[in-house]
């Protein structure tokens, strides 16, 4: 039997990480995605609505 | 020369082990069903926070099934149904699948509550707590009502929908909740009635075992005509509407008569045509939680255009 560099494990292995990898490439995009919706939504409801009026047009 | 044989390399898990410890296909119908319960509530939601919502709702649900398979090893390894799932069969090891599924119900609950509201992540961290430590480590091996209890689990899926939607419960939520809760007795018991001595052999309490199957027989009758008034009574709140009395009139007509015949068979009669009913009563049962979400559903889509609802 020969030794092969490449075993069925190391396949394996690379699938593992490359699906963590895109895992957490995924959470990353939707956690940047949820606070584009969620700042957006602070523009529309008026986020510098404490702000003294005039302020936002100094 | 002499070959260099290498034994004992343990199982090492792919990434779809990891993917089936979560059991995606009980994802699917919480997926399902939540996304109902947020899509028809009467508020609307920004497309990624409902996204996000869902996507963690899942993810919790995954968590929880996680935690099922770590504290279910045992039972597991014996029935024929679940022993090749990753945990009994050797490929992820019980200790990982506790970690990941606490690690995962953490960020479920954490992410849930940061993208949409405190009670959507409560009522989810509730549903994992449900599952894993009232379903799992104390109902299920001491009562033989431990499906009708535990069913709750199942059936709180909607209810996170609607709450990521609104932020608290309501009628509406409440029947979905309710369909739910009173479909899984009968969907269950029809399973556990065609798969012979799997839940003998491991030692789980189900009414089969406990009680016989011509009592199980009963049960699912007692529980379909439970279901069915229930089920025809959400046509007339908020969420109901003609196409959905329509569509649960003619599921609830068949599911009756599908109980019955359940009913009126005995043992020697279901062995002869090896379980026939009772593997279409299960089917049935799938169709039948789907056509009713499905037409909720459709109820809601239909009233921008004057048609859904009455």
């Amino acid at each position: 039997m020969t030794i092969r560099a490449e075993h069925e494990i190391h396949r394996r292995r690379l699938g593992r990480n490359l699906g963590v990898g895109l895992t957490l490439a995924a959470f990353i995009l939707v956690v940047f995605g949820l606070t584009v919706a969620k700042v957006s939504q602070l523009g529309e409801r008026g986020a510098f609505a404490h702000a003294p009026p005039g302020a936002m047009g100094q | 020369m002499t070959d260099i044989r290498i034994t004992g390399i343990p199982k090492e898990a792919g990434f779809g082990d990891y993917v089936a410890l979560l059991k995606p296909r009980v994802m699917s119908l919480v997926v399902f069903t939540a996304l109902v319960g947020l899509l028809v509530a009467p508020v609307t939601v920004h497309p990624m926070i409902a996204l996000t919502g869902i996507l963690f709702i899942a993810l919790g649900a995954g968590a929880s099934g996680a935690l099922n398979m770590w504290w279910d090893e045992d039972i597991d390894r014996v029935m024929k149904r679940t022993r090749n799932r990753p945990v009994p069969s050797g490929t992820v090891a019980p200790g990982e699948a506790l970690g990941i599924g606490l690690a995962l119900s953490g960020i479920a609950v954490v992410m849930l509550g940061l993208a949409t509201n405190l009670f959507a992540a409560g009522l989810l961290a509730f549903t994992i707590f449900f599952y894993a430590v009232v379903y799992s480590m104390w109902l299920k091996r001491t009562t033989p009502q431990n499906i009708v209890i535990g069913g709750a689990a199942g059936a709180f899926p909607p209810m996170i929908g609607w709450a990521v939607a609104t932020g608290g419960v309501s009628v509406e939520s409440l029947f979905m909740f309710a369909l739910i809760f009173m479909w899984t007795p009968p969907h269950f018991w029809s399973l556990a009635l065609f798969m012979k001595s799997d839940y003998s052999d491991a030692g789980v309490p189900m009414l089969t075992v406990t009680h016989g199957r011509p009592v199980t027989r009963t049960h699912v009758l007692a529980y379909s005509l439970l279901l069915a008034p229930l089920a025809v009574a959400g046509a007339f709140t908020g969420i109901g509407g003609p196409l959905y009395l329509a569509t649960t009139l003619a599921l609830n007509g068949w599911l009756l008569v599908g109980a019955v015949r359940i009913w009126r068979r005995d043992e020697a009669e279901a062995e002869a045509d090896r379980y026939r009913v009772e593997k279409g009563f299960f089917r049935f049962s799938l169709y039948y939680l789907f056509l009713h979400f499905g037409a909720i559903l459709a109820e809601a889509a239909l009233k921008p255009y004057g048609l859904g609802g009455w």
